[in-house]
């Protein structure tokens, strides 16, 4: 570890607390549905949208028929992408000449995109066409992102209602996130991108003599515009298989540092708004640090094992830490920093492979996903998810003192309490129950690339991923097969419905309630005392049941590290 | 619930079709509009041309495995350096592949002893097989070898090394690097001023 990479991870930290509040009072502005200096240019394409598809952006919707809008759409919109990838031999815009994905590829990378999660069981430069890409995935990253948002705009309103029947209007939330944030953002950052040296064309590839007068073959594509917002919708799917590690997808430290803050920027922002929402902005301070104190410790563990390195190349005689699976440009501390970020997030973009970190380096990423994400998150998935920990939380506190349970000015209870725990055992019972099955059956383990423990956490790690709504991945696994494709694409369904339909449930449910106000017995939400709650409930609730799995891989995996075996 | 489902099925079709014209369409190639306007160069992949010839990109890797030229660090891309293959090799800390590769790489460094220690990133796999640096320690590695190939003095080929080290942006971002392709071109430079 030096001093130049502890100075990364301070300026990461700083810079991103300065956006908190600039990012959060923006989205605050569209949470209350208020006009924003963008209204002048992108009104009218707001209220055509609104024309044409017959919606009055006013009409409150009720929990259940926000779930059931959100859902309808969703479904479309896999649909539209699996039509898309299906049919790319006889659509336009591919230099390369691919044809048609398989079925189960379709399905799978159809839902995968659809969920947030961008897993990605192709290699983006050998299997899609450009058209594939911008029409069938990019849109995706746009609306996958912009319905999280909404999502978490629609439990705020539960929190901040009183006696109210309606939690918002899905379309509204959504067009408005996506036409006032998203793209306008994604414009400059794209323009940013390119200036960089990310390529922005549509040509499919060129032709290169090297310097060896080798004959080398560069994809290329309209890079730039997806990478944008790949990053800032916590998406994750690269243009390339080897994602944001491609000299073309981020080709310098500073691109990289950009990255980076863009995976988490509307995350932490969510947090103010949070607190904006709800009437007191300490409320969302206080996540917000019990968010970072898990992080903190997360990136300084990743940091530590990949800086040490691996002692059994150390023993051929080898110097320095792990680069294998690395860049030099971004170097261990960069990359470090990025696999924790990137899974704290469920962003899933990588720029080092996590199959290649050391045993307990790689163990993190993997850790950071098991809590559920919540850890800022994913764009609107991280700030809900976390707020069901919080319900729980207050719950826990309200049996050790005897009390009912009260949570920014709402009574907690029994309905909640359930729906939270429901919420939050989908994660468990589907990435234990489907790595038991996959590490048993004979397709299943066909996949893993690496022997031993570390081939079994490839499994772990790609249920895990594929539940979270990660998509990052140990990539030695060959998921591209019927049974791995069909797993993990029901997998990304569950992982992002399955939590949905409770969460907005309680969102209806506490919209419902009055208004309790705080007492000198009420549990106070915003102090130390709290976060150190929210800390150990996070850890204790999300994490502990998946402490037997980690020992059997990642833990296995760094004993036998130590002590100089391989597989 | 059905009244529900009924009154979500314009909107939903009807927004799918708006979003994919304006964020399929629209946006990527207003995008390649303006950034090939504004950006020629970077936006086509930052290539370099001799005469007609596309010689290679500024910030793609090449292979390099001649004596001549600073070798590469081993790609997981292809069979090495495939601008259609971009990978890792994905081989986890205990894999004897990884083992067996990395000594095998080692062997090829005969410099290597004990008191010496190769360089990390000289004997590891990159994650995207395309890695256009090497870090100067690397590169100060083989600065013998090159110079024997080359005829050249040692302490000329050292400061021409020297002479291409990239530090950190403010000293903090990024690692201390050498972009190969630029270097290995600078030598190809002296070899052709020296020839004539």
């Amino acid at each position: 570890m030096t001093f130049q990479g502890w100075l990364l991870i301070a300026a990461f930290v700083g810079i991103l607390l300065a956006l908190t509040k600039p990012v959060g009072l923006w989205l605050f502005a569209l949470y209350e549905g208020r006009r924003t200096p963008l209204h002048a240019v992108l009104g009218p394409v707001e209220r055509g949208f609104y024309r044409l598809s017959g919606i009055d952006p006013t009409q409150e919707q009720g929990w259940r028929r926000y779930a059931v809008h959100m859902l309808l759409f969703n479904f479309m919109l896999a649909l539209f992408t699996y039509a898309v990838l299906r049919l790319q031999g006889l659509l336009p815009l591919n230099p390369l000449g691919f044809a048609g994905t398989s079925e189960h590829l379709a399905f799978n990378t159809a839902v995968s995109f659809t969920t947030n999660t961008n897993w990605q069981s192709y290699a983006g430069e050998s299997t899609l066409s450009n058209l594939s890409q911008m029409l069938g995935l990019a849109i995706h990253n746009f609306l996958s992102a912009a319905t999280g948002i909404a999502l978490a705009f629609a439990l705020f309103r539960g929190f901040a209602r009183r006696n109210a029947t309606t939690i918002g209007n899905f379309w509204a939330d959504m067009t408005r996130v996506t036409l006032y944030l998203l793209l306008p953002l994604c414009i400059l950052y794209a323009l940013f991108l390119i200036a960089s040296g990310v390529p922005q064309t549509l040509a499919g590839s060129v032709d290169v003599t090297t310097l060896e007068g080798v004959k080398q073959t560069l994809a290329l594509g309209p890079v730039a515009s997806q990478e944008a917002i790949k990053m800032l919708g916590t998406n994750g799917g690269g243009f390339f298989n080897a994602n944001s590690a491609h000299p073309f997808e981020n080709p310098n430290a500073v691109t990289n540092f950009v990255q980076m803050l863009s995976i988490f920027a509307i995350g932490v922002g969510l947090t103010y708004t949070f607190g904006k929402a709800v009437g007191n902005v300490r409320q969302g301070w206080a996540i917000l640090a019990a968010m970072l104190a898990i992080f903190l410790v997360g990136v300084t563990i990743t940091y530590w094992q990949e800086a040490a390195g691996n002692p059994i190349l150390h023993n051929l005689g080898v110097a320095g830490g792990n680069m294998e699976g690395k860049e030099v440009r971004f170097g261990i501390a960069a990359s470090a920093l990025f696999s924790v970020v990137t899974t704290a997030a469920s962003c899933g973009a990588v720029n080092a492979m996590h199959d290649s970190f050391t045993a307990l380096g790689g163990m993190i990423p993997l850790f950071n996903i098991q809590l559920g994400e919540v850890v800022v998150g994913g764009v609107g998935a991280g700030i809900y998810g976390f707020l069901l920990f919080a319900i729980l939380a207050v719950f826990v506190a309200g049996l050790m003192v005897g009390r009912t349970p009260e949570y920014v000015g709402k009574k907690i209870e029994s309905r909640e309490v359930k729906l939270a725990v429901l919420a939050i055992a989908v994660l468990p019972l589907v990435i234990l129950g489907m790595t038991a099955i996959a590490s048993v059956t004979q397709a299943g383990l066909a996949g893993p690339l690496n022997k031993g423990p570390h081939g079994f956490t490839e499994i772990l790690y790609a249920f895990t991923s594929a539940v979270g709504n990660n998509g990052s991945a140990f990539a030695g696994l060959t998921a591209n097969t019927p049974f791995y494709n069909g797993m993990l694409g029901v997998a990304m369904w569950i992982g992002r419905f399955f939590i949905i339909i409770p969460m907005l449930a309680i969102a209806g449910s506490l919209a419902a309630k009055s208004y309790t106000p705080e007492t000198a017995g009420s549990f106070p939400t915003t102090g130390p005392l709290w976060t150190g709650l929210l800390i150990g409930i996070v850890l204790v609730v999300g994490g502990l049941t998946f402490l037997p799995s980690l020992a059997l891989g990642p833990v296995a995996d760094h004993l036998a590290m130590i002590h100089g075996q391989t597989f | 619930m059905f009244t529900d489902l009924k009154s979500a099925v314009r909107p939903a079709l009807v927004m799918t079709l708006l979003f994919a014209l304006l964020l399929g369409i629209a946006y990527p190639l207003a995008l390649t509009g303006i950034g090939q306007a504004l950006f020629p160069a970077q936006a086509n992949g930052s290539l370099v041309r001799d005469k007609d010839v596309v010689i290679g990109s500024t910030i793609v890797g090449q292979g390099f495995t001649s004596d001549r030229y600073f070798h590469s660090r081993p790609s997981a891309a292809g069979k090495g350096y495939d601008g259609l293959a971009s990978s890792g090799s994905n081989l986890g800390p205990t894999s004897q592949a990884l083992l067996d590769r990395v000594k095998a790489d080692i062997a090829t460094y005969k410099t290597a002893t004990p008191d010496r220690p190769v360089p990390s990133d000289l004997v590891t796999a990159s994650a995207s097989g395309l890695d256009p640096h090497i870090g100067p320690e690397a590169a100060f590695y083989q600065v013998d070898r090159v110079a024997r190939a080359r005829g050249m003095e040692p302490r000329q080929v050292r400061s021409l090394v020297a002479g291409s080290v990239e530090r950190p942006l403010l000293g903090f971002l990024g690692e201390a690097r050498v972009n190969l392709f630029e270097l290995n071109r600078r030598l190809d430079a002296i070899g052709a001023k020296q020839a004539r």
